[in-house]
Order: structure tokens, then sequence, then C-alpha cells
């Protein structure tokens, strides 16, 4: 079976054991996608269990205050408080069909893991979740969640005790036990066919979004919006607009700057393509230090399907450092009453700027997950707390 | 050197990687694998994400990244060496990829040539992805090994019979006892998919003494692969401080153990290559 690529990005670079897994898995995802029997199961846990379809919000506030309509899909309002559910249920549920009774899964913040416990508790598959050892002490709320869900976290010690090592570790576990075993990747990463896999099952958020968007708005809007880390909530939103005469902007985290050194921006500050965990795709350089304010952004790497749009110009991708971010999650919680994760505090801020630059009279953003993550340094970075 | 002929004798093949525990080290231990009876030695160029590898290889390569390895400084370490064997280079592909200004695995390749590197073992490249460091080989006339996996079957395998030269490493689980009827199974059937390929069959199975070598050479196989048990040498001796002269004789003593083994293996097999 070939390997799905994106023009020169992707592929599947992995070590001769996982290949055939790998191939087992693109097989049975493609079987599923055409089964009405998967759609109706899948469909059915998305509005039942999940809450779906989430609205389409239109933020009058700041639709005043920036002379353009802006729009908020609500993805934080599935269940979990993020648009992560989308593709562990999809993943989950062809996991049942492949006859498979246990998940992995990597973590870095949790949220992912959490998703993933959260499906395993309701499928009643066995879950394991790998999580380096740093992150588990920095997001102990998560451990706390998963463990309560039935799942069970492994502190990876290895290296830096990070996301990266969490990955190595889930990949030789699925080496180890492919058999009963079905790897939950968490975003639009990694060798084919994960990339094409969690679009699809993102997707849905864009598929509702262009309807929801043409009642309220009477027309499809000017420009898409979201963050981009790995980039499944992105694709998860442009991908049902990607025939229309509608621009696509992917906020990246731009840390302390493109230009200070600690970002995690490989699309609007790096050149390099690498090979990087089974797939070929921009990395930031080098002497970059991985780092963003926000825990679900700081890949140092990049979906293979975002490197291809911004190589064909389909899509733009903007850094937006720590302090725009976080100046947008404030506004937005001040101006709306709602109070956004981190992550898409990018995308806000990327569409605010669009909306003043007057680039665009009419932008759709993707509002992917709350922000009650996100407390602890919301309340250090504005003052938040009595005492202090 | 040509690889498959140091398949003319049943092979010992170490693994080792480069820089672990640190530079001067690492090449007394390649040294004394050597003298140890290695016919051809594989140096692991250290990749910070070796997803290919078991936890045991992973910390020999944090070692010698923590020593400050890097392709410059494998190259200098491979031209410094004189074992007498042929080296293989192995590493991840997005090492040779990046290597140098132009794009794609061309340069790395001419710079491993330049420096005496016999051929090529790259775990994550699958052979739908290998025409380009194929063709890099072919013009610097090296050689490129491919792994066989126990799951490996149809398509893939047609592909990296194509591809592949030197000799084919064929990657199996040993059981859990390591008893001679288990080995002899496994390795008979993982070397039934490829009887017919003509070049030598290397096995590595989590091979650690000289037994599990007589074994699987007694079993079909040309070659034995040994890493780990290798590796584990190197890395007690660094833990435990000892005198790097040490741990070379340990790993020339372990070598003559291994090798014998694979010696001891061989059956009289007239028309053998």
């Amino acid at each position: 079976m070939a390997t799905e690529r994106f023009d020169e990005f992707g592929g599947r670079h992995v070590p001769e054991p996982l290949e055939e897994p790998l191939e087992e898995l693109a097989a049975g995802f493609e079987a599923a996608i055409e089964s009405e029997e998967f759609w109706a199961e899948f469909e059915h846990l998305l509005e039942h269990y999940g809450g779906r379809p989430t609205p389409v919000f239109r933020a009058d506030t700041l639709s005043e205050r920036y002379d353009a309509d802006i729009y908020l899909k609500h993805e934080d309002l599935l269940h979990g408080g993020a648009h992560k559910l989308n593709n562990t249920l999809g993943q989950g549920l062809l996991a049942k069909r492949a006859g498979k009774n246990r998940l992995i899964a990597e973590t870095g913040a949790g949220q992912h893991g959490t998703a993933t416990a959260m499906v395993g508790a309701l499928l009643d598959l066995d879950t394991t979740v790998y999580m380096g050892r740093q992150d588990i002490q920095r997001q102990e709320m998560n451990v706390f969640r998963m463990r309560l869900l039935g799942a069970e976290v492994q502190a990876v010690t290895r290296g830096n005790e990070g996301l990266a090592e969490a990955v190595d570790a889930a990949l030789e576990d699925l080496v180890a036990n492919t058999e009963q075993t079905h790897y939950l990747v968490g975003s639009a990463v990694g060798p084919d066919p994960f990339p094409r896999m969690v679009r699809e099952f993102q997707s849905v958020i864009g598929r509702e979004a262009r309807e929801q968007i043409q009642e309220l708005h009477g027309d499809l809007p000017e420009a898409c919006v979201a963050c981009v880390g790995g980039g499944s909530n992105s694709l998860g939103l442009f991908t049902a607009f990607r025939d229309d005469d509608v621009a696509f902007y992917g906020a990246e985290p731009g840390g302390k700057g493109v230009d200070s050194g600690r970002h995690s921006a490989p699309l609007s500050a790096s050149d390099e393509v690498e090979i990087f965990q089974g797939m070929r795709t921009k990395v930031i350089d080098e002497d970059t230090e991985n780092h963003s304010v926000s825990a679900g952004l700081d890949y140092p790497s990049v979906g293979p399907e975002h490197a291809a749009m911004q190589a064909s110009g389909r899509a733009e991708y903007h850094a937006v450092t720590d302090e725009e971010a976080m100046a947008a999650f404030r506004e937005l919680s001040e101006s709306e009453g709602i109070i956004p994760a981190f992550e898409p505090s990018h995308a806000i801020a990327l569409a605010l700027e669009l909306a003043e630059s007057g680039e665009h009279d009419s932008l759709l953003v993707n509002l992917c997950g709350r922000g009650d993550k996100d407390m602890r340094t919301a309340a250090e970075q504005f003052d938040l707390t009595p005492s202090s | 050197m040509s690889l498959d002929a140091a398949f003319d004798e049943p092979a010992f093949v170490p693994y080792l990687a480069v820089g672990d525990p640190g530079y001067d080290a690492s090449l007394r231990y390649v040294e004394a694998v050597a003298e140890g009876g290695a016919d051809v030695v594989e140096l692991g160029l250290p990749f910070s994400e070796p997803i290919a590898e078991g936890s045991t290889i992973q910390s020999a390569i944090v070692r010698a990244l923590e020593a400050g390895m890097t392709p410059d400084r494998y190259f200098e370490f491979v031209s410094e060496l004189d074992v007498g064997v042929p080296l293989v280079c192995m590493t991840y592909y997005n090492l040779v990829y990046q290597y140098g200004d132009e794009a794609g695995p061309r340069p790395f390749v001419e710079r491993a040539a330049e420096v005496g590197v016999d051929g090529f073992v790259i775990p994550d490249l699958p052979a739908e992805e290998a025409g380009p460091l194929r063709a890099a080989c072919d013009a610097f006339g090296l050689d490129l090994v491919f792994i066989v996996a126990p799951t490996t079957e149809g398509e893939r395998l047609d592909r990296m019979r194509e591809f592949v030269s030197g000799y084919v490493y064929v990657q199996a689980r040993l059981g859990t006892t390591g008893a001679r009827e288990e080995v002899s199974e496994y390795t008979e059937r993982s070397l039934a998919r490829i009887a017919d390929w003509d070049v030598p069959k290397a096995v590595g199975f989590g091979i650690k003494t000289g037994g599990h070598a007589e074994r699987i050479v007694s079993a079909g196989a040309d070659g034995v692969i040994v890493g780990s048990a290798l590796v584990d040498i190197v890395a007690d001796g660094h833990e435990n401080g000892d005198p790097t002269g040490a741990v070379a004789d340990r790993l020339e003593q372990k070598a003559r153990e291994l090798k014998q083994g694979a010696l001891d293996g061989a059956p009289p097999r007239p028309g053998r290559r």
C-alpha cells in the first residue's frame, strides 16, 4: 500500500518492525472511513458523548472594536474542554474495530493523555499514557485526571524526560505489543497514516463551522485562523474550506520572539527540513530552544501537511509571541466572558491583528480549548492572587 | 573493503556507539572488538531520536552525545581507526539527509567514503524511500544493508531485496529462555523468507553468549550481530569508573567468545559462499 505524502513532506520514516503495524493501521483506517457503520457510531458518540455540534459564536464586542466580523468556533465546549476528543474517539473506535484491547498514547502537558484516558474508559480499553517525568511533575492535575479515568501513567525517565522521549517510549511499546495495542497519536504528525487520519477525525470542526457561519454571516468568512503546534485543530478547521476562496492563517508559538532563539515556530521562523519522528517536515533550527508559554504548542516541529500548505502558498503562518498571546487571552476573557486556553489565544491574537490591519473583514477563529488548565500561570502573570 | 567477503567464514559483527562514553575510550573499544575477532564493525553514529533502539543502546547514544559526538567528529574518528576490517555506519536518515550543503544523502555518503566507511545500515529508512541513498552508495562504491524484521513480508521484502548489498541484517526476537531448540527455530524461521537472496545473512537476536552465536550459525546464519552485550560492558565499566584498558580487555574477551561461538556453529557445508 502506498504511503500518503503531502508533496515532498510526510512519508513513513520508521524502523522496519513498525512498518507492518502502520500498514495495517492505514488499511483499517481506509476501510473504516468507507464504512457507514463506523460513521454512525462515531457521529453518535461525537453528539451524545462529546456534545457536538459545538456552536459558532459572533464575538460582538471584539467585532465592533476591530471593525470586522469575528466568529469563534467553540471547540472549548467539547467534552474534555478541547478539540482533542474528536481524534481520540475516532482512533478509539478504529482500535476497537481492529480488535485491539489496549491504547497507548504520549502526552506532554497531559491534555491528549486525558482525552485518550476518557476514551479508554468509555470504550473499555486498557490505557497506558507515556509522559516525561518532568512533565508529570509540572502537570500534576492531568496526571490525577488520567489515573482517575483508569489509565496507567508511565513516567519516562530517559533523555530530557519530555514529550519527544514519551513518543519514543510509546513507539517501543508498540513494536513489542503490536498485536493487541493501538498507538493513539495526539496530533497530525508522525509517520503515515497518522497525519491524514488525525486530520480526518478533526475535520468535523470545519464541516460544522462552514455551515454555521453561512447561516450566521450569510457568507463564507474571508479567512480562517487557528493555532498550530502539531497542527490538528487547524487542519480540522481548514480542511472543509480547502476548495473555497478563503484564506488560511496558522498562528505559531513565537515564544519570546523569533529573534530571541526561544520559540517553537518552524514554519514562520526556520528553513530547516528534517526527518523527525517518522516524517519529513520543517523543524526549528538547531540553535533555537523549543519554548512556548503554551504547553500544547511547544513542539519543535509541525505536521507535514502544514509544511506542504506553506510551500504551495495555500496557507500563511505567523509567529505570535507569548506576550501577544497573553494579551489576547486577557482581552477575550474581559470582552466576551470566554477564558480561552493559551493555545487558541495565539489564534485570537493573530485574528485581531489581521482585523486591525484591515486585511480581512470577516474571520473565523478556532477556539480549540478552554483556559482552566492555564489559570495558575495566568494568576501569576496578571497578579490575580489576593496575597500578591 | 568488500562487505560480503567478510562472511567467508561465520562472521562476528559487533556494534558499538561511537563516542561512548568518550572519544578516546571509544577508539580503544573498537580496536578491542576488532582484535577479538570482528569481521565487520558496525559503528553507530549517535542520533538524538534513536527510535529503533532498545534502552541499552539508547543510553549509549545519550552518553556519546553528551560527550560531544557529532557527524564531523564521527568522520574524524573513523579516519583515525586502523582496524583492518570493513566498517559499517549505522545511523538515522535525518543525519544522512541533512549533512552538507546540498539536500539529500550524497554529501554524507561522499564524506563517509573518504574516511573509509564501507557501508550503511539506516534503521528508519524504508526501502520505499531508499532510492537516493542507494544511488549515492553506488556512486561511491558503498554497500547498503537493510534490516529484515520478523514482520517484513510482501512488497517491502521485495523492495529490500532490490536495494540491498553487503549483507542483510536479520532481526528477530529471542524467546525468553534462549534454549537451543528455541534459538534454532527462530533463526530458521527468520532465514526461510530470504533463503534465496544472494547476500550473506547476519542475524541479530539479542545475542549475549558464544553459545547463542553457535546455535544461530548452526541454524543457518552467515554471521551474528551483537550490540547490547558489548554496550553493557562499556556501560558497566563507565558506571564503575574502571580504567579504559580493563574495559577494553573485557570487550576483547567477549569478542573472542562470540567469534569462537560463531566458528563452532559452522556445519561443514560444501559450496557455502
